[in-house]
């Protein structure tokens, strides 16, 4: 099917600053009415013109699930108000083919003093479902939010939590052809938030076309074989999920400040710089391999030190520690002094990573330095693309199946993967 | 509309084109349409969340005719001593009430509503006219609920039903037009300057002496009637009295200029609401 169900053509969209202002009041227009004659020179107001959204087109086919990421601000929201209608471009046009479902928030729609079955009704209605439709969906939408024993109390005596649940189960209920998604899977607790994932993959699956805003990587991951990068109000790059977000995660990680920390005079050894000396990558901050590395500390020794511990630890983003190493009795004399670690392998999943650095000299502590700028991994994920809950390792295997001979009753291993 | 039958009919799906707005006077008829059951659904939430937690309920929307009535029947009637041409005081005075609470209620709706449905309107796209629509349309429920109090007096009094009643609903109708092409206007105006919802209790209090609620449009001068017949709702009052307490001349003339008047102040809302409704999310 290779006609485009979405075609985006030079789509743009600006603000005046003053246009998005929360309040006006009469009184501004009238004083600026009154005061324009005495502003002199101010003719052009294009620098207060902000485009949120700036010359992006695009196509998506039937069926495709496509990942918007960026950074805040960067035009992924406006894009997505532009194709549900919400807003208009400013420039350029949009073509949609089908029926469009946005889902911009949770709770579209709900009021606080009717109760949950009416708010069913409501937010359906809301979000562009036939009552029919509702009906016949209703008590599915109730048990997969787990709320049947208040379906009849009012909204307002629901936990945030229930809430959530029973909105994000009223959008998770949509059935239209075209589904624009943002960021919305990022409530509940994590048992739900896996429901949502899993609800969004069936969803997928059958043949409708997705478009899915969400800072979560994994579940970019998981979901999404496109993505469309957005920054600055313009498409930086369009193209297949793990090349796209590798770039992204690289670029996200920030620049390597060369001159390292500020100094402290008085501390008597300060780290300076980490980097990664092997394998190089695009930054020494970033990882794209599965074999062996070298990391490298820089510390600054300002007076003899005889009896030192130093510590290492990785942590990931969580702040879980993953990994920690101690190494005592060390003998540092004045001078830039290097910590080379060589590792096999840090079979970790994409993302960021910290590393944390301390010395001690006779138990005193002198430095404890989470390092800066982060470890990001980039290394492809090896585990199975719909398995994003696996765990936090990246590991490479080979699995296969072998019948033992002579059993009676043949079992085959478990499908780990 | 189910999945399955979506897929593989592309080159017969319409091709909703979206670019940056241009034409604005059309009124989308078959798009409100298309969302009739969303319209349906806001005027049963704005019916059903009213009254909620309220000890006497929808008894308010008798109470308050009911009460006023009674002050103006004291205080115009028996103090000031208004002429009602000949009707009893409660009769002359709830019959002006009910439209005109009608239209006060449904225009403070109106108004406040693109404000009041701010998170909506920037997270779901509909016909944005269907909110006000839902106002003046929700407040009908509250009109025939007072209504029926107005037919227990009309038995204590002896006030005996015509032919003329039958002319009610145009009359009801024209009074819906008035405070939707007046809410169109001040909604949108009130996503902008939030100074308009000041702005509409003011209004709403000088327009009542401006119209026949508390007097007999008879009270004004032959020949300016005309000139007071701008005011449509002086004509949805006066039809009001004539039609259920089958008072006076039906108000041929006045219904006539009340009209003109109000499908220009429709038509124009209506322009205005679609131009605004392009931006009206960025703004509001």
């Amino acid at each position: 099917m290779s006609e485009a169900i979405i075609h985006v053509e030079g789509l743009g969209k600006r603000y005046r600053i003053g246009e998005r202002e929360r309040y006006h009041a009469l009184r501004d227009v009238l004083m600026r009415a009154i005061t324009a004659p005495f502003r002199s020179g101010r003719k052009s107001r294009s620098e207060d013109d902000l485009w949120a959204l700036r010359d992006v087109s695009f196509e998506m086919r039937q069926g495709e699930v496509v990942g918007l990421i960026g950074r805040n601000g960067a035009g992924k929201t406006t894009l997505l108000k532009i194709l549900s209608r919400i807003t208009r471009p400013t420039a350029g046009f949009a073509e949609i083919r089908g029926r469009v479902g946005s889902l911009l928030e949770v709770g579209t729609g709900f009021h606080p003093e009717l109760t949950g079955r009416e708010n069913v009704y409501l937010s359906g209605a809301i979000l562009g479902m036939r009552n029919s439709e509702i009906s016949r969906k209703f008590d599915e939408i109730v048990s997969f939010a787990a709320v049947e024993r208040f379906i009849d109390t009012p909204l307002k005596h629901y936990s945030t939590g229930m809430q959530m649940r029973l909105a994000f189960a009223v959008a998770a209920h949509l059935e239209p052809g075209i589904l624009l998604v943002d960021e919305v899977l990022a409530v509940g607790d994590l048992e739900f938030q896996k429901k949502c994932l899993g609800k969004m993959q069936d969803v997928s699956r059958s043949g409708r076309t997705i478009v899915f805003v969400s800072h979560q990587m994994n579940q970019i991951r998981r979901l999404c074989e496109r993505v469309l990068w957005i920054d600055g109000g313009q498409l930086r790059q369009d193209g297949r999920t793990a090349e796209i977000l590798a770039g992204y995660e690289a670029a996200s990680a920030g620049p390597l400040e060369s001159g390292g920390r500020p100094d402290v005079p008085s501390a008597k050894a300060r780290f300076e710089t980490w980097e990664i000396l092997e394998p190089r990558a695009e930054r020494p901050n970033v990882l794209d391999t599965f074999g062996p590395l070298v990391v490298r500390f820089t510390v600054r020794v300002r007076q003899p030190l005889r009896n030192v511990h130093h510590g290492i630890h990785l942590y990931n983003a969580e702040r879980q520690m993953l990994w920690g190493m101690g190494f005592d009795g060390l003998q540092l004399a004045p001078g830039v002094q290097q910590f080379v670690y060589e590792l096999p392998a840090l079979p970790l999943r994409p993302g960021a990573y910290s590393w944390r650095a301390s010395l001690r000299d006779d138990h005193e502590l002198i430095e404890d330095w989470d390092c800066l700028p982060e470890l990001v991994v980039t290394t492809m994920p090896l585990t199975h693309r719909m398995d994003e809950w696996a765990g936090i390792l990246n590991i490479p295997c080979n699995f296969s199946v072998a019948q033992r001979e002579m059993d009676e009753c043949a079992t085959t291993p478990d499908k780990a993967t | 509309m189910s999945a399955t039958a979506e897929t593989g009919v592309l080159a017969q799906r319409p091709v909703l084109r979206i670019t940056p707005p241009a034409s604005w006077w059309k009124i989308p008829f078959g798009e409100l349409w298309e969302y009739r059951e969303l319209l349906y659904f806001f005027v049963w939430r704005e019916i059903k969340i009213r009254y909620k937690q309220t000890a006497i309920g929808a008894a308010w929307a008798v109470l308050q005719p009911l009460l006023t009535m009674v002050v103006f029947t004291l205080f115009f009637g028996k103090l000031a001593h208004i002429p009602s041409e000949g009707l009893p005081y409660p009769i002359f005075y709830y019959s002006a009430l009910l439209p005109w609470m009608y239209f006060a209620a449904s225009l403070q709706n109106a108004t406040n509503t693109i404000v009041e449905n701010q998170r909506l309107i920037t997270k779901v796209y509909f016909p944005r006219l269907a909110l006000p629509l839902s106002s003046v349309l929700s407040g009908l429920v509250d009109f025939g609920v007072s209504f029926l109090m107005f037919v227990v007096m009309m038995i204590y009094f002896h006030v005996r039903p015509t032919t003329a009643m039958l002319w009610l609903p145009a009359f009801i109708f024209l009074a819906l037009l008035t405070a939707l092409g007046l809410g169109l206007w001040l909604s949108a105006l009130n996503a902008i300057y939030r100074d308009v919802r000041y702005v509409v209790p003011f209004l709403i209090q000088f327009w009542m002496f401006a119209s026949p609620v508390a007097y007999p449009s008879s009270l004004v001068p032959e020949r300016w009637r005309w000139l007071y017949g701008l005011n449509p709702m002086a004509g949805v009052i006066e039809g009001f009295r004539w039609s259920l307490a089958g008072h006076g001349q039906p108000p041929g003339g006045l219904i006539l200029v009340s009209s003109g008047v109000v499908l220009l102040v429709l038509l124009s809302g209506v322009a205005y609401f679609q131009s605004m409704e392009t931006t009206i999310a960025d703004v509001v």
